[in-house]
């Protein structure tokens, strides 16, 4: 890999990369990208990975640079989408937006829908924009770090993931440990990828797919938000808000306050892109950071502008940062970045180590859209906000089949199969025990996105070491996540010490 | 008498033009809806990109009236999908690209389902699978580096694959039968990509992945090949590095480990089709292997581009399962009951 490059030449290939992109063709075809990409975006199931591969056989007749503008452009759009529909309605249109429902939705029913949005997508923005920019100038180094990842490494940030989120549960601890075992315990039937068996199908076919987080977040969130509010008088708590014009000014004077939460959740973001992690435990890593080291940190879930920032802003710098590893390396940092790495072949390019070598016209043209892109796309989503904000004004009797008939063929389409719509029915009646019980759903969620991952993570790394755990010690990267892993894993307990030491008197408890 | 013999011909040959312009239709049958292309894989590998890139050679070209729609069905390791064709029979609007987990799921997972319930339509190419170290290893061929094996500890040397008692693990298993009884320690990941950036950050000692996993790799001197597991050696003769074509890797077996795998990427239907049915699938992808798109994307993967259809393809796939099912035997990977 070579390192030797100064900065400015870099700035001289992206400013050739802009020459590229500048076309009127190449604008157009941002555009729809971009619009295609939201509505992919807002529809749940249909995620940009379904998006962009049925997509995808559209673009073999353009040229290499116009087709990877043009589906990047609808990746940029689905990773802004996914926010819409999770603020508004609780379901989230994509994986990595269900942690924006945890304080984007109470926002909404505050009547603040339209400054929940305006954060949601200004933190995006903000988000791809630094991870670009690390694209920009630190492609090569960025790329020889992500060879240091091996099993160990990536269990350690799976279990800093967990760490991170484990002590942010309101309430019993023995709930959040219950929710969260039912999560293992769902993301362990299917295919077991390390000894190639089947578990806990029962001989049901249907079962052969396992319990697809998508699915099963759809009915959680979805469908048991939809029962709660048919019980609480068949309206929307948001629905008398005002249509403010001037709100996305009104939400960027709040901004500026936040900006350590902007930092850490970029340097999280880019850092799970690139290992690769993935946009999904980044925002939920940068969501539970953001709970343990806030101020309002108590006030978490129940509407605050900062819990909407974090999740938003890691996971488009992630969204964004994947594409690196599959440029550099060919290997996609998402399942949307896998479409494209498969698009790339098709193309005839080969994606790894030489693309910035032999096809510096695309690399650079595809960096320089990512700039445009989301500019593009930010103005375009940002005049929207207050129609986005009016559907809330809409009467729920209306609105509630409309969204049960958009859950259902989300659930349909991430699979194909009728089964997970029954699925994700059932989901949704356990979604409203549970809240109705007072278990909470994050850590089920994120036990079943991260579980299969995480497991299959140890095991390679119990293989490589046969049954040593000393391996998760073994080098200083390691150790460094693991620890803080530690760390944060008994950092309520930690922060009792803390208050303890500092104040000998107790107060009254 | 005359007459009535000359009636007679004249009505047989009417008939037989009869026969013949009703024919004609019927042999060119074609599709009256669109296609679906099953992929019992996920997303990204080898299998979804060729059944995509089919999909956008036959639409570039417009080789057929119907679209294509792909979908892929990768649960149970593409039990899901096989289950799928298995159970839509007479479905000619229905066809599936097949990697060797046709053979090694049934086998190994004890589903149900087996290629004698789906119809062979053709065999579109052989993906190679090459013996890969990291470029600054101290072996240079794949004898030295079985001596090392041997001479090292038991399970010491890692080698790492797509999948678990799928084709990496088969040949490791294969391999080892040259090892002198040291064993290697098979990790399995997710995907060929992730595989080939595992043996460039040095986490594993070998893979055997498909060449087009790691040509870049091999291109920017991070990976080195020791031999390829065909038969003879590739007939692509441009020079990817300075120095070596995809011809000038040595086959495995002429480098002292007599081990020959190949995996098939061929597409089946339904069982209960016509022959006519499976005939237009011939022809389209006769058609799909004459573009030049197709070629090159053969050349990128460096593939071995035989085709075969009807009984020789048959035969083939018998012969293929037989074999699967031997290597499984012997490395214990067969389900109770298998």
């Amino acid at each position: 890999m070579k390192t030797g490059k100064r900065p400015l030449e870099e700035l001289a290939s992206l400013f050739a990369g802009f020459a590229v992109v500048l076309t009127p063709f190449n604008l157009l075809l941002m555009l729809i990208g971009i619009l295609l990409g939201v509505i992919i975006g807002v529809l749940p199931g249909l995620g940009g990975a379904n998006g962009v591969a049925i997509l995808l056989p559209l673009t073999f007749s353009m040229p290499p640079t116009s087709a990877i503008i043009m589906l990047s452009c609808i990746y940029w759009g689905a990773l802004f989408g996914g926010a819409i529909t999770s603020i508004l309605f609780n379901i989230p249109g994509e994986p990595w937006s269900v942690a924006t429902t945890f304080d984007g939705h109470p926002m909404a029913q505050k009547g603040k829908a339209d400054e929940a949005l305006t954060a949601a997508f200004t933190s995006s923005f903000v988000g791809a924009i630094v991870a670009v920019i690390v694209i920009t100038f630190l492609a090569p180094l960025v790329a020889s770090f992500a060879l240091q990842f091996g099993p160990a490494e990536f269990f350690a940030v799976q279990f800093l993931t967990f760490a991170s989120f484990i002590g942010m549960g309101r309430g019993s601890p023995f709930k959040t440990l219950a929710s969260m075992s039912l999560g293992f315990a769902l993301a362990a039937v299917g295919l077991d990828n390390v000894t190639g068996q089947l578990r806990m199908t029962f001989d049901f076919e249907m079962l052969l797919n396992g319990f697809v987080f998508l699915v099963a977040v759809i009915g959680l969130f979805g469908i048991g938000e939809i029962l709660s509010s048919m019980e609480e008088g068949l309206s929307f708590s948001g629905a008398h808000a005002k249509i403010r014009l001037n709100a996305v000014l009104q939400t960027w004077k709040q901004l500026p306050k936040f900006w350590f939460t902007f930092v850490r959740s970029c340097v999280i973001g880019c850092w799970m892109g690139i290992t690769p992690g993935g946009a999904t435990p980044a925002s939920f890593m940068s969501y539970g950071l953001a709970k343990q080291f806030s101020k309002n940190g108590k006030n978490f879930g129940k509407g605050e502008i900062e819990g909407v920032l974090a999740p938003e802003t890691a996971a488009h710098a992630a969204g964004t940062s994947a594409l690196l590893p599959m440029l550099t390396l060919g290997i996609p940092g998402s399942p949307t970045a896998a479409v494209l790495l498969g698009g790339l072949l098709i193309w005839g390019l080969q994606p790894g180590p030489m693309l910035f070598v032999e096809q510096p016209d695309f690399v650079w043209g595809l960096i320089a859209s990512m700039y445009l892109g989301n500019i593009v796309g930010l103005i375009i989503i940002l005049t929207c906000v207050p129609l986005f904000a009016a559907i809330l004004r809409i009467p729920f009797s209306i609105i509630a089949p409309v969204i049960l008939v958009i859950c259902a063929v989300g659930a349909y389409t991430v699979n194909n199969s009728i089964f997970d719509v029954w699925m994700m029915v059932v989901f949704g009646v356990v979604g409203y025990v549970f809240v109705k019980l007072g278990y909470p759903l994050p850590p089920m969620v994120l036990a079943l996105v991260l579980g299969d991952m995480a497991e299959g993570s140890f095991r390679q790394a119990m293989l490589l070491s046969q049954g040593d755990l000393r391996i998760f010690f073994s080098n200083w990267l390691v150790s460094s996540i693991m620890t803080l892993g530690l760390v944060l894993l008994f950092w309520p307990g930690i922060r009792w010490l803390i208050n303890a030491y500092r104040k000998p008197k107790p107060q009254h408890a | 008498m005359k007459s009535f013999k000359k009636v007679l011909a004249t009505l047989a040959g009417g008939l037989a033009a009869a026969a013949t312009m009703s024919a004609a239709p019927a042999t060119a049958w074609e599709p009256t809806k669109p296609v679906t292309f099953v992929i019992p894989a996920g997303t990204g590998g080898g299998a979804d990109q060729m059944a995509r890139f089919i999909q956008g050679v036959v639409s570039k070209h417009q080789l057929m009236k119907q679209p294509i729609v792909v979908i892929n069905k990768s649960g149970g390791a593409g039990a899901e999908g096989f289950l799928e064709v298995k159970n839509s029979k007479g479905d000619a609007h229905k066809i599936i690209i097949t990697l060797s987990n046709l053979f090694t799921t049934p086998l190994s997972t004890g589903t149900p389902f087996s290629w004698k319930d789906l119809t062979p339509v053709a065999m579109l190419a052989l993906d190679q699978f090459i013996l890969w170290v990291p470029a600054d290893a101290p072996y240079n061929t794949a004898k030295e580096y079985i001596e090392a094996v041997k001479a090292g500890a038991d399970r010491q040397y890692k080698m790492g694959g797509t999948g678990s008692k799928q084709e990496d693990q088969i040949i490791t298993v294969a391999i080892e039968r040259e090892t002198g009884g040291k064993k290697f320690t098979y990790v399995p990941f997710q995907g060929g990509g992730a595989v080939a950036v595992q043996l460039v950050g040095k986490h594993i000692n070998s893979t055997v992945n498909n060449p087009i996993e790691a040509a870049q790799h091999w291109k920017s001197g991070a990976l080195k090949p020791l031999c390829i597991f065909d038969k003879e050696r590739s007939t692509y003769t441009d020079k990817i590095t300075d120095k070596m074509a995809w011809s000038d890797i040595p086959t495995c077996t002429e480098s002292g480990l007599p081990v020959v795998y190949q995996m098939l990427r061929g597409i089946f239907m339904p069982g209960g089709v016509t022959p006519e049915q499976v005939q237009f699938y011939v022809d389209l992808f006769k058609k799909v292997r004459e573009t030049e798109d197709w070629k090159n994307f053969m050349e990128s993967g460096a593939f071995n581009q035989t085709f075969m259809s009807g009984e020789e393809y048959a035969k083939w796939v018998e012969q293929a399962e037989k074999t699967h099912y031997e290597l499984m035997k012997e490395a214990g990977f067969l389900a109770p009951g298998k």
